[in-house]
């Protein structure tokens, strides 16, 4: 039996109460993940663009600093869209946390191996580009402390949660691209986001 | 064509319209935030306004791609936002280009032109020959503006385009605004720019 903590289980605890939380879920499991969680309308599940949910997630943050924006990605599709790290840190969100779930592999195309499973380290990449906080995540105890940093602490934070190579079944969240959008504008914004700009 | 325009030099650009301005005193009219970039230098002027600005948000890029992505979130979390880039960058941003596409997000682009007008650079042209064609291939709504004194119009409707419709645009303007690099001019002993 694997001692590697299993990604439902993180995700279910990252995302309890969440008090209003935007959520942004990488395409492919973490997608899943965040739905298996509990659908929400502050929830995009992401369906592809891949390289994109911390960018998505920075947008949000910085358009509502006093919400917290949460993204939860894959290794494969954080290291796709590894600039975003850097842009990140440059505009230090206090406000945004990024969590990596690493299996060290692309699940939905095979289990290939990822650079992750190579030595490639992503916090050390977090640290570089200058995120605030970074938290290497192997055991129960590090997710409550993770699940404190990410509520009760000023970030940008980073964290990257080395986790089973598990298949799961898939839990799908809406796909209609649209109602996505619209559902997460009208819980933040108000009625009136779908008529005003 | 008349003879003074055909004999107009390639890096002699018309100054004489300051749509740099323009273009920024329509961000302001539109309220744009977050102004994401990566630098042209047709684009230095405005990217100058916008980040002395203290009611918009300079967000540098690594890639044009992130730009795409960004201001997805951005209008999710109620910000209207820009993407500034030269015609290089509209090729990173092709497969990000489905999020705007399938989630009906607007996405205003403004992309300077290379390998365009008098191009001195090899290396701009298979891209900047291929801009427009790969836009509209993806589904992004392509406007041009080929002179200074079209800038303005151009980007106004397709502010209006992408905002009231939801989809993006992309407004291209053409080196023949800008002036084209002549590398040449550059090698000389202690030019610095």
């Amino acid at each position: 039996m694997s001692k590697l903590l299993h990604r439902r289980q993180v995700v279910r605890a990252l995302l309890k109460d969440r008090n209003g939380m935007m959520v942004v879920g990488g395409l492919g499991a973490p997608a899943w993940d965040i739905t298996d969680a509990g659908d929400e309308p502050t929830s995009f599940p992401m369906w592809g663009s891949m390289g994109g949910a911390a960018m998505v997630a920075l947008g949000a943050a910085l358009a509502q600093p006093k919400r917290k924006a949460l993204v939860i990605t894959g290794d494969g599709e954080m290291l796709m869209g590894i600039g975003a790290l850097a842009t990140i840190a440059v505009q230090q969100p206090a406000n945004l946390s990024v969590v990596v779930l690493d299996n060290e592999h692309y699940g939905e195309t095979g289990m290939q191996r990822t650079h992750t499973g190579f030595g490639v380290d992503l916090v050390k990449v977090a640290e570089g580009c200058g995120f605030k906080r970074t938290l290497r995540v192997n055991t129960e105890e590090d997710v409550v402390k993770l699940r404190d940093m990410i509520y009760n602490q000023e970030g940008p934070l980073f964290a990257l949660v080395k986790i089973d190579a598990e298949k799961l079944p898939l839990v799908l969240p809406p796909r209609e691209g649209s109602y996505i959008k619209n559902r997460f504008r009208i819980a933040v914004l108000g009625p009136d986001a779908v008529h005003d700009e | 064509m008349t003879g003074s325009k055909s004999q107009a030099s390639a890096n002699d650009a018309d100054n004489s319209v300051d749509w740099p301005r323009q273009i920024y005193d329509l961000f302001k009219q539109h309220r744009i935030r977050q102004v994401a970039m990566v630098p042209d230098a047709g684009h230095a002027k405005l990217i100058k306004m916008c980040e002395a600005d203290d009611d918009m948000l300079l967000v540098r890029l690594t890639t044009e791609e992130e730009g795409v992505a960004l201001l997805g979130g951005a209008w999710l979390g109620g910000d209207k936002g820009a993407l500034l880039m030269q015609s290089s960058g509209v090729g990173n941003c092709i497969n990000m280009l489905s999020l705007p596409i399938s989630c009906a997000f607007p996405l205003l682009m403004l992309v300077t032109m290379r390998g365009d007008h008098g191009e001195f650079n090899p290396s701009q042209v298979p891209m900047g020959n291929s801009t427009q064609a790969v836009l509209e291939a993806t589904g992004v709504i392509v406007k041009r503006a080929d002179s200074p004194d079209t800038i303005a119009e151009t980007v106004s409707s397709a502010l209006r385009l992408a905002f009231n419709t939801y989809r993006p645009v992309a407004v291209l303007i053409g080196q023949g605004v800008i002036g084209a690099k002549d590398f040449r001019k550059l090698t000389v002993k202690g030019t610095t720019e």
